[in-house]
């Protein structure tokens, strides 16, 4: 018996992914990833969502719905909660609703909850009650589980290493080329959802864009988490979405940081805690440097070329600015 | 927000502090909040910001807010609020009622910081004053609702309301509260109705601010009652004030479980601001038998917009009509009425189908 759970390319997969895998591989289950993002899978989710919807959730439902005649099962954890007294937000807490509320004909998804917000609470309550609905037996859910978090573990020490979520989860690993190329003279600090900044299609390649520039690119995942968590701290009150923290955390880090020469704070639009950290990072992390900051928003409209010309504007200023501070550097 | 600030008044005003209502929202309030906050900020933060900012021309210095631990952004609202304010040269002194996590004292020594020297036993007297206005305001609103379509005279029903509700509010002490409510129920019951009219019963769910704040909702039970429609609310102020100022210290009457539980089905799993209590009781409301159901919700809520989404499944297995209304700072006033009527009418057509079929 073998059966295929889909996992859909979007949200948190690219934190997750390498663990969810490495799960289900030990049980003997195979996995299946949508494939990436393309005009017609968004085009899918929008027309399954409602309107009012954050891109990131309307690209998701394309995700799910990429895959669904494909599988047997959808992997869709409820997301409640990744780190104490904190959550995703309120749409991650939903999502397996929506999705089941608006698609028909579905395969079952397996929707437990991964919710870490109470002290004593682990991830193996989640992979348990996953494990048990392929196996009976315990020891075999138990090995598994520790694979996965030595994968996960594995993928958290890739991220910090300086490499991106897409080029430690996909298995072709062609992206890896990006990272070469040319010398860069600038390094760029992108902070944004990691469904956003890196999918190539969202992001309208932004990443390798910056790289094509000359940018040596930064991001929130770079950092170990009790340096983002540290640097939150300065906030006058603690933030409760573990993503947003990590975002506003990276901002103040990378203010600070003298090798770093720009910001861009991407969002998505219509997102809720994203329309609060963009304030707070303009209010709080900004406010002794003039480093240049770009707000980009990004939604299913945002056209490529506008997005290009504000890239390249963005990295004229780093660059003038730079030269300014070298200047200035020289006479004083 | 709303009438919120008669129980908010009353309580600390019966503790010796001063207080300064903001006159209540207008277009220029949301136009001071829209110019300040964060473009995509939901409609609630840019009203409440804008209130502080006309209240503190009338001279007050320190906000009162409640907090909240997320996942919904209301939380937040209070440090983001204040350091705009903060920027824009306001000298405010921020208290934000955080529900204890760990036990009520935390919230009595905010309680105490606003009040100065009090003794707890005033301040207790003081909450719960508080809380009794809010419970009558509440009765008030519910007699209106009841009134509204069925009224003879154009237009009675919220002259009526007006004056009761000015009843409450005059009361300085908990002692005169009893009297004032039975003189304030007294005039709602003057009201000439016919009660044998027929009307179409609809059920507001959704939001909480904008359900509670008129002008967020374009006064959208006036509206729905000049049409001949009784409406109720999913949520009263007693309940929200109970449950967010007061960590549910008073015991509710209407059981937040039954919602939760009638919700189960769709959705499994609560989202923050009243997302389970908008799908929850639009079940209720359908096996009521109520004519239909409208969401209102400010335009990027996210609790509200995963209820939304789960909505057009609802409506279609349970047989209820049910509308979404997304208010922002563009809602224009004509385009809502047409909106309504168009609903209205589609649920007593409705309505008459199925009184002939049966
Ligand atoms: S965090 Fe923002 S972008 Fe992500 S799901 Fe929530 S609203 Fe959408
Ligand atoms: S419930 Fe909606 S409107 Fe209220 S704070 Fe949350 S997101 Fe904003």
């Amino acid at each position: 018996m073998s059966v295929t759970v889909g996992i859909p390319r979007a949200l948190l997969y690219y934190y997750y992914y390498p663990q969810w895998k490495t799960f289900f591989e030990h049980l003997g289950v195979k996995t299946l990833v949508s494939r990436e993002t393309t005009r017609g899978i968004l085009e899918k989710g929008i027309k399954s969502t409602v309107d009012e919807a954050c891109l990131p959730v309307k690209l998701a439902v394309g995700h799910v719905m990429d895959l669904y005649d494909r599988v047997d099962y959808i992997f869709l954890p409820r997301i409640v909660s990744t780190a104490r007294k904190e959550y995703i937000c309120p749409k991650f807490l939903g999502f397996p609703d929506m999705v089941r509320n608006n698609i028909d004909h579905l395969p079952p998804l397996i929707d437990n909850n991964l919710d870490l917000y109470r002290k004593g609470s682990s991830l193996y309550n989640l992979f348990y009650t996953v494990g048990k609905q392929f196996t009976h037996n315990p020891v075999r859910i138990m090995r598994a589980y520790q694979a996965s978090m030595a994968a996960l573990n594995n993928h958290c020490r890739d991220m910090e290493s300086g490499r991106l979520p897409f080029e430690t989860c996909d298995s072709n690993r062609h992206n890896r080329q990006d990272q070469d190329v040319g010398v860069s003279d600038v390094t760029i600090a992108v902070i944004g959802h990691p469904y956003n900044i890196y999918d190539r299609y969202i992001s309208m390649n932004m990443l390798k864009r910056l790289r094509d520039y000359g940018a040596n690119v930064v991001t929130a995942d770079q950092l170990p988490e009790h340096v983002f968590r540290r640097e939150a701290g300065k906030l006058p009150k603690q933030l409760f979405w573990t993503l947003n923290q990590r975002m506003v955390g990276a901002a103040f880090y990378y203010f600070d940081r003298p090798e770093v020469d720009g910001l861009i704070h991407v969002a998505s639009f219509g997102c809720g805690p994203d329309s609060m950290t963009g304030e707070l990072i303009e209010r709080f992390a900004r406010q002794d440097s003039r480093k240049p900051l770009l707000n980009l928003t990004i939604d299913e409209h945002t056209g490529e070329a506008g997005m290009v010309t504000r890239l390249e504007a963005f990295m004229d200023m780093v660059r003038w600015r730079r030269q300014l501070d070298d200047v200035a550097a020289t006479y004083y | 927000m709303g009438l919120m600030w008669i129980c908010i008044k009353a309580m600390l005003e019966y503790l010796n502090v001063d207080v300064i209502v903001p006159p209540p929202s207008s277009k220029k309030t949301l136009l001071l909040g829209v110019k300040h906050a964060p473009e995509f900020a939901c409609m609630p933060l840019k009203l409440n910001l804008g209130n502080f900012m006309e209240a503190a021309d009338l001279g007050a210095d320190t906000i009162v807010m409640a907090g909240g631990c997320g996942p919904c952004r209301f939380g937040y609202y209070a440090q983001v609020e204040h350091a705009i304010l903060r920027d824009l040269g306001y000298q405010y002194e921020l208290v934000v009622l955080e529900p204890p996590q760990k036990h009520i004292g935390d919230l009595l020594d905010k309680i105490k910081q606003i009040t100065g020297q009090q003794s707890w036993r005033r301040v207790i007297n003081g909450i719960r004053f508080g809380y009794h206005k809010a419970e009558a305001v509440d009765k008030l609103e519910r007699m209106a609702h009841y009134c509204r379509p069925r009224e003879t005279t154009a237009g009675a029903t919220d002259r009526a309301l007006q004056h009761a509700l000015q009843e409450i509010i005059n009361i300085a002490a908990p002692e005169g509260l009893p009297a004032a409510l039975q003189r304030a129920v007294e005039m709602m019951n003057a009201i000439q109705v016919d009660i044998h009219r027929p009307v179409l019963r609809i059920g507001l769910v959704g939001e909480i601010y904008t359900l509670l704040e008129p002008f967020a909702n374009q006064d959208i039970e006036r509206k729905l009652g000049s049409m001949g429609v009784e409406v109720d609310r999913s949520i009263y102020l007693s309940e929200w004030v109970n449950e967010h100022l007061f960590l549910g210290l008073a015991k509710n009457t209407r059981s937040s479980k039954l919602t939760k539980q009638k919700a189960a089905k769709y959705l499994r799993h609560f989202v923050g601001g009243h997302g389970l209590e908008t799908v929850g009781s639009t079940v209720l409301y359908a096996e009521q038998g109520y004519d239909g159901v409208i969401q209102l919700l400010p335009f990027t809520c996210m609790p509200e917009i995963v209820a939304q989404s789960i909505l057009p499944r609802i409506s279609a297995e349970l047989g209820i009509p049910a509308m979404t209304l997304i208010v922002d700072e563009q809602s224009g006033e004509a385009g809502l009425i047409t909106r309504l009527e168009a609903f209205v009418d589609l649920l007593a057509r409705r309505k008459q189908t199925e009184e002939v079929l049966a």
